[in-house]
């Protein structure tokens, strides 16, 4: 046994409303440059739907994550090292700009400067990348809440693989969301497709990042990855990805989609693992069985025997604990209401899903019953098979089995705390239906429904005796200073190039820069913009709302303070 | 042996090595971030599909041509048993062949670069500037094979161009070689030497990134917090067990 952390994420999807404030404000915080302006770290699909980039789950096309080799051995689906050398000169499969969206903006310009006419003028869409004005015909969520179906749903993957009947009923009746990040696998298909060693996991929390340096544009990892989480950035040539937001990770707080989600359906903690049996784990011949194997890979943080293990393997005592209060353990093992998302690619996934129990409760309501009483709900889970095969062939491979006893789980849970809220007796053999106690059925309810930040969020902050300057690494790119290289600045050898300016100095500059301004936001120079980076969630940093400055702004020139007379408390954000 | 023979034929190509592995060593130290292919198969990739592994497939094998053709002496050749002819039909069939892949490559990447909006808007000055150099060099290169053996003019290059290029790495330049060379042969050698001075500073650097470790290293890489930024106190002593291996 080789004990090694790993950060993960479960999210509750029948808490998610798929406002996507998530994705806007991770895309604030990352990429909101030129050259990743198709780039989502942080994505919500509508399902049923195509996913983003369209049909990205079709491994037979696109070639993403493992399979088995005849020998039984783990093989990338791109072929051998060899084969994957001999067509770098020209990537057999990856996906073009179309698959994504062409980013573009609008010719606001004409709007202001149009000259006197009978029509109103329009502003014309205008390609970024090459500056023509184009027709947008699609994007990143076109087929939100399954806007465009039921033709553009033919081409779901996942809809592909369930029986024509259950297809069709599921169009009529059935949405729900699907919120994305990197999903940080222990088995990463993207790190062993890359051709230069760029892609590493960092082997104190398991995050997987791209060594902005050492990248070289080989762009086999956009292929490697079956999730599509690698992006290649088009103005620097260079590989990008979900960070797990290692800055905010390392000092304790939560990463900037799961601090922003509304629904509250985020959770953040470390599990152990057993690091010698990831390759067997990952090569289990069934695909069903992959979900069961990655489990057993997630070790008891409570056995001593793992815990003397993890002692001497080098992780602290703080780390242990974190472990053990680790709500991705709990709802992993101790309530087993977790799945990974597409277990089958073998790349041991590391961002789980409660799947959503909303669209059997939906429909039960439609017909005329009561939709939370226990006998009506685990009838339901089972005569609806609609849904169950479908969540099935996302987060089990197929097998409906595990989902329909999650779902029963959470549909205990349901009926349990109902009764427990009107006061009624607790009905104990709801419990034990689902092989649980009441107390543990309570518990869950309490960690799903009402746990609090800390109790979210269980995140033990990076040792500094482990690495002194740790945030100083590699991809500090991802986040480039603005008008540096990453900035749309163009060094002498074409954008981007030039050295990496370290995050400490951003940070400094951009908290000198609001502490000098004379305008306390809408800065005048782009130094100053909001870093959502460095914003714990508390109070509204200077910058975040434009200035009120019809209310506040003296006869004498700008205003300087405040944003507005009845939120007088601006509170400095930290450092 | 005049000031202007010394100039293109001592000076230059000393210059132009000079830049070529400082100018290296300088962006590697300088600009790690920008060394990158910049690949532009994002926007395009029914073109590059066929351009890219023509080029660079042909681009290769003439390298390879070259290493051979300037690197060993003709009496080597000969003392293993190659005669002469034997050396030239073979160099010139397969140096036409690469040399044909790389110049429909090249074709259809310009062409590429030109006509697909997105491909020339991510065009800059030094792509632009790259691509002529690099394309007068295969140009003269491949005029040199073909017109010499079809006009029949072929100055033995074997006897001028290659005893040159090696002198000028034993330090002991011949430039009077060169004038015997063939007007197409002096165009070739200074186009390549100018590709040589410009190249660190292009997106070519590339090709000295070629990955071959990827054969030999370990699918999943793994790499600790570094500790080389010191700027917080390490562990104390009675604490070092705890954390050694991080
Ligand atoms: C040694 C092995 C080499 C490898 C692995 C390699 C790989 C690549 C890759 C992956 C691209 C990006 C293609 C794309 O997606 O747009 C590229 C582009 C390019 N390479 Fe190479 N290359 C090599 C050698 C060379 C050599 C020897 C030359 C010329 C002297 C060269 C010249 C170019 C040029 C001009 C481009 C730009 C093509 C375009 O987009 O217009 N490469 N190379
Ligand atoms: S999901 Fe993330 S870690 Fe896994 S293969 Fe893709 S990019 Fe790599
Ligand atoms: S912020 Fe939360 S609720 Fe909103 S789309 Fe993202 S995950 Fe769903």
């Amino acid at each position: 046994m080789r004990v090694m952390a790993q950060m993960g994420m479960v999210m509750n999807l029948d808490k998610c409303i798929g406002c996507h404030t998530c994705s806007v404000t991770c895309k604030q915080a990352w990429t909101n440059r030129t050259g990743v302006e198709y780039v989502w770290f942080n994505n919500v699909e509508t399902r049923p739907g195509q996913g983003y980039p369209r049909t990205y789950e079709d491994q037979e096309k696109w070639k993403g994550g493992w399979e088995l080799g005849r020998n039984g051995r783990l093989k990338l689906r791109t072929g051998s090292r060899l084969k994957r050398l001999m067509t770098i000169f020209s990537n057999p499969v990856q996906p073009s700009i179309n698959e994504y969206y062409e980013p573009w903006t609008y010719d606001y310009e004409t709007l202001t400067n149009a000259p006197l006419q009978e029509h109103t003028p329009v502003a014309q869409p205008r390609s970024l990348l090459s500056d023509k004005p184009m027709k947008v015909e699609w994007s990143a969520n076109w087929d939100d809440n399954l806007g465009g179906a039921p033709e553009l749903l033919e081409n779901d993957p996942v809809l592909k693989k369930i029986s024509a009947e259950v297809k069709e009923k599921f169009e009529q009746t059935y949405m729900f969301y699907l919120p994305r990040i990197c999903e940080h696998c222990i088995n990463p298909s993207c790190a062993a497709s890359c051709p230069s060693g760029a892609i590493y996991k960092r082997a104190e929390d398991g995050i997987v990042l791209v060594d902005q340096d050492r990248c070289r544009g080989w762009r086999m990892c956009v292929t490697g990855c079956p999730y599509k989480k690698i992006y290649f950035n088009h103005r620097t040539g260079k590989a990008e990805k979900c960070t797990f937001c290692y800055p905010r990770v390392e000092v304790g707080i939560p990463t900037v989609c799961s601090e922003t989600c509304v629904g509250r359906l985020r959770y953040i903690g470390i599990v152990l693992y057993d690091a010698d049996r990831v390759l067997e784990a990952a090569a289990t011949p069934d695909p069903q069985d992959l979900y069961e194997a990655q489990r057993s890979l997630v070790l008891d943080p409570n056995d001593p025997e793992v815990i003397a293990a993890a002692r001497r393997d080098g992780i602290s005592e703080d780390w242990i604990e974190a472990a053990q209060r680790s709500p991705i353990y709990a709802l992993i093992h101790t309530y087993g209401v977790a799945l990974p998302l597409h277990p089958e690619y073998r790349t041991m996934p590391m961002v789980w899903y409660i799947p959503p129990l909303s669209p059997v409760v939906d429909a039960l309501t439609e017909t005329g019953h009561d939709g939370e009483a226990a006998g009506n709900l685990f009838g339901a889970i089972e005569s609806l098979r609609i849904p169950v095969e479908y969540l099935a062939e996302l987060f089990t491979a197929g097998d409906t089995q595990r989902v329909d006893g999650v779902l029963r789980r959470l549909a205990a849970m349901r009926s349990y705390m109902r009764d427990l809220n009107l006061g009624r007796e607790a009905d104990e053999s709801i419990a034990t239906a689902v092989g649980m106690t009441g107390q543990g059925i309570e518990d869950m309810h309490r960690l799903l429904a009402v746990a609090k930040y800390d109790e979210r969020y269980v995140i033990p902050t990076a040792h500094s005796e482990q690495g002194p300057g740790q945030e100083e690494l590699d991809t500090g790119c991802s986040l480039d200073y603005d008008d540096g290289p990453g900035m749309g600045g163009w060094g002498p050898f074409g954008e981007s190039s030039g050295g990496v300016t370290p995050i400490a100095v951003e940070n400094f500059h951009m908290l000198a820069g609001r502490q000098r301004s004379d305008t306390a936001a809408a800065p005048a120079t782009k130094e100053q913009r909001v870093n959502l980076l460095n914003w714990d969630g508390k109070g509204a940093p200077e910058g975040l709302f434009p200035p009120r400055d019809d209310l506040t702004a003296g006869p004498d020139g700008p205003d300087d303070g405040g944003v507005g007379p009845d939120s007088p408390a601006v509170v400095e954000p930290k450092p | 042996m005049n000031t202007l023979e010394i100039l293109l034929w001592v000076v230059l190509p000393y210059v132009s090595l000079a830049v070529f592995v400082v100018g290296h060593y300088w962006r590697y130290r300088y600009d790690k971030f920008g060394w990158t292919t910049r690949s532009s198969q994002l926007y395009e990739s029914r073109l590059l599909r066929w351009g890219s592994p023509l080029f660079h497939f042909g681009i290769l094998f003439a390298l390879a041509g070259h290493v051979l053709g300037l690197g060993i002496p003709a009496s080597w050749t000969e003392a293993v048993g190659i005669s002469e002819h034997a050396y030239h039909v073979v160099a010139v069939a397969t140096g036409a062949l690469a040399g044909f892949g790389t110049i429909v490559g090249l074709g259809i990447l310009l062409y590429r670069r030109r006509t697909v909006g997105p491909v020339f808007s991510a065009t800059t000055r030094n792509d632009k500037l790259m691509y002529l150099v690099l394309t007068a060099t295969i140009l003269f290169g491949l005029s040199n094979t073909v017109l010499g053996n079809i006009i029949g003019q072929a100055s033995d290059y074997r006897e001028t161009v290659s005893p040159w290029f090696r002198s000028i790495f034993y330090f002991q330049p011949k430039p009077e070689l060169m004038d015997e060379a063939g007007l197409g042969y002096q165009l070739h050698a200074l186009s390549a030497f100018l590709l040589f001075a410009i190249w660190p500073f292009t997106r070519l650097v590339h090709v000295f990134s070629a990955p071959l470790g990827y054969f030999t290293r370990p699918y999943i890489v793994y790499r600790s917090r570094d500790v080389r930024l010191g700027s917080r106190a390490s562990a104390r002593g009675w604490d070092k067990e705890k954390v050694s291996r991080r």
